[in-house]
């Protein structure tokens, strides 16, 4: 492409989407992680963005479209100091930036997005604030996009974050991994906004989110990145087991028509093998550590208990269940509670599964729609006809997946 | 950077800092002073005199208004401050939890504003 020759406005814009969509995190963190500055290198960036949907039609579309990128940013950096909106003592950080990242193929980068994760996890930053954060500045998400997922408005959330990113300038955040000490509690934030972030991008994929995939395979990222850097530490093996579960389904979640099919009517032979067998590694290697204790060590084995099906052609309920008390009595959650109710109904019959269901307070189901869809299944299993379509018609009604919707609406009858 | 830390503390721990020259509060308190130098990161500070010598102004419509008393009463009160030059937030608060009044007390951390001083000092 780098012909040197003009492209078509239509094919850069494309470019440029892409480019931003795969390596946003990537150079705000290689940015960042040098200025300090979160908010400015986002700007900078944001401007590089402009300039190369005003440059590349007219000049090509560059060799190595993210190093152009990063050095027009390091440009815009630069010119925020000569206005004097960046502190004098970083200019030596911005030039150095010149030196020590040399254009190369974008893989060769180096990837700072681990170091920026965890300033995001600060302790000085408010708790609520750390997801947030992440999702925006690293993982690319809108605000608007995960502002609902927080109960709040999407304003609401950008002010939040700018107030946020202008602490994280001020006073003089250092960017530096944490110590061992800081290391644990940290590290259930980043582990958290990464599965916040699978999770977003699985309702982008279903949803209009046309950088949907990526952001997917983003997340399934972050947590090798991490499992990486961090390869005793069993949550983070936790994690990126439970993501590895989930993506080795990804086939065998639409039938050949793109009707959702439930992982309890999935053809394990549809499940990728290599997947899943990298998932039980790391689930192994995690609990070779010490006992299964944490959250998405229990959540993946969990999952581990449903992949086992492909051995043994049914699926040991009562195992699943044990991993559901765990993992309620770890952090009672509405998705814990709603999975041991549905455990139970498998355990003890639809009776006792509806009896767990509605233990949970209609305060803390709010909208929840899994909760709605579960009940609608085990009234319906109990004969309750009437309850069941209704609480169906609830469920179909709080579904945004068009697939799904179709799902329930075929069950419903 | 510079940071000034705010030390407060309870009405304990201004009682225990005028119980006497060798008690264990004061004690910590050379220690930690003592480390602070030792590290090079120790510029300048105080501590404050009893609660009972504040005294709080205002100006509202044109009269002064002066009050008996801190401008507000709080469980902590603030008995000192420090200013500490550091690298980073994170420097700052590895010091603050080594702080003897942050076991009881708390400490307030914030970075001096270095360029709003220049502007209105010299602009």
């Amino acid at each position: 492409m780098a012909d040197g020759g003009s492209a078509q406005p239509q094919e850069v814009r494309q470019t440029v989407e892409l480019v931003a969509r795969s390596a946003y995190g990537r150079l705000v963190a290689l940015l960042s992680t040098r200025t300090r500055d979160v908010a400015a290198a986002e700007d900078a960036l944001g401007e590089a963005l402009l300039e190369a949907l005003t440059n590349w039609p007219r000049d090509g579309v560059p060799d190595k479209p993210q190093a152009w990128l990063l050095t027009a940013a390091r440009h815009r950096l630069l010119d925020q100091q000569r206005r004097g909106r960046v502190r004098e003592r970083r200019e030596a950080a911005v030039h150095a930036l010149a030196v020590d990242v040399v254009p190369t193929e974008p893989d060769e980068l180096p990837d700072e997005r681990l170091r920026l994760l965890f300033v995001c996890a600060h302790p000085a930053i408010d708790p609520a604030m750390h997801a947030p954060l992440m999702l925006q500045v690293v993982l690319g998400f809108d605000a608007a996009r995960f502002a609902p997922a927080f109960l709040l408005s999407a304003d609401a959330m950008r002010q939040r974050l700018v107030r946020t990113k202008t602490k994280i300038r001020e006073a003089g955040f250092s960017f530096e991994l944490p110590g061992e000490r800081d290391l644990p509690q940290r590290l259930q934030s980043v582990l958290e906004a990464v599965y916040a972030a699978y999770g977003l991008a699985w309702d982008g994929v279903h949803g209009a989110d046309p950088a949907g995939r990526e952001r997917v395979d983003e997340a399934v990222w972050l947590a090798q990145l991490l499992a990486q850097r961090l390869p005793t530490e069993p949550e983070v093996l936790g994690l990126l087991a439970l993501l590895l579960f989930c993506e080795s389904r990804r086939q065998a979640r639409r039938d050949a028509s793109g009707d959702y099919v439930p992982l309890s009517d999935q053809d394990p032979a549809l499940w990728s093998a290599p997947l899943v067998q990298a998932a039980e590694a790391a689930l192994a290697t995690g609990a070779r550590q010490g006992r299964l204790r944490g959250r998405f060590q229990l959540e993946a084995a969990i999952q581990s208990v449903h992949a086992d099906r492909l051995r043994t052609g049914t699926t040991d309920w009562a195992a699943v269940l044990l991993f559901y008390e765990h993992l309620v009595a770890l952090a009672p959650t509405l998705a814990a509670r709603l999975g041991r109710a549905i455990a139970v109904s498998e355990v003890h019959g639809a009776a006792a599964g509806l009896l767990a269901l509605e233990a949970i307070g209609p305060e803390v189901v709010g909208d929840h729609q899994p909760y709605f869809a579960a009940r609608a299944h085990l009234l319906a299993r109990l004969g309750r006809r009437g309850e069941a379509m209704a609480t169906f018609d609830r469920a179909i009604a709080l579904t945004e997946d068009a697939a799904v919707r179709r799902f329930l609406q075929r069950r419903r009858g | 950077m510079k940071y000034i830390m705010q030390i407060l503390e309870t009405a304990a721990d201004f009682a225990a800092r005028e119980a006497g020259e060798h008690t264990e509060y004061r004690a910590a308190w050379r220690t930690y002073y003592h480390a602070l130098l030792d590290a090079g990161v120790y510029v300048d500070g105080a501590p404050l005199k009893a609660i009972a010598t504040a005294t709080t102004v205002r100006v509202r419509d044109g009269r002064q208004l002066v009050q008996d008393g801190p401008f507000a009463e709080t469980k902590e009160q603030l008995g000192g401050v420090m200013i500490l030059e550091l690298p980073s937030l994170d420097a700052a608060l590895y010091w603050a939890a080594r702080c003897p009044a942050a076991a009881t007390g708390a400490v307030e951390i914030r970075p001096i504003d270095l360029g709003l001083h220049e502007s209105i000092c010299n602009g």
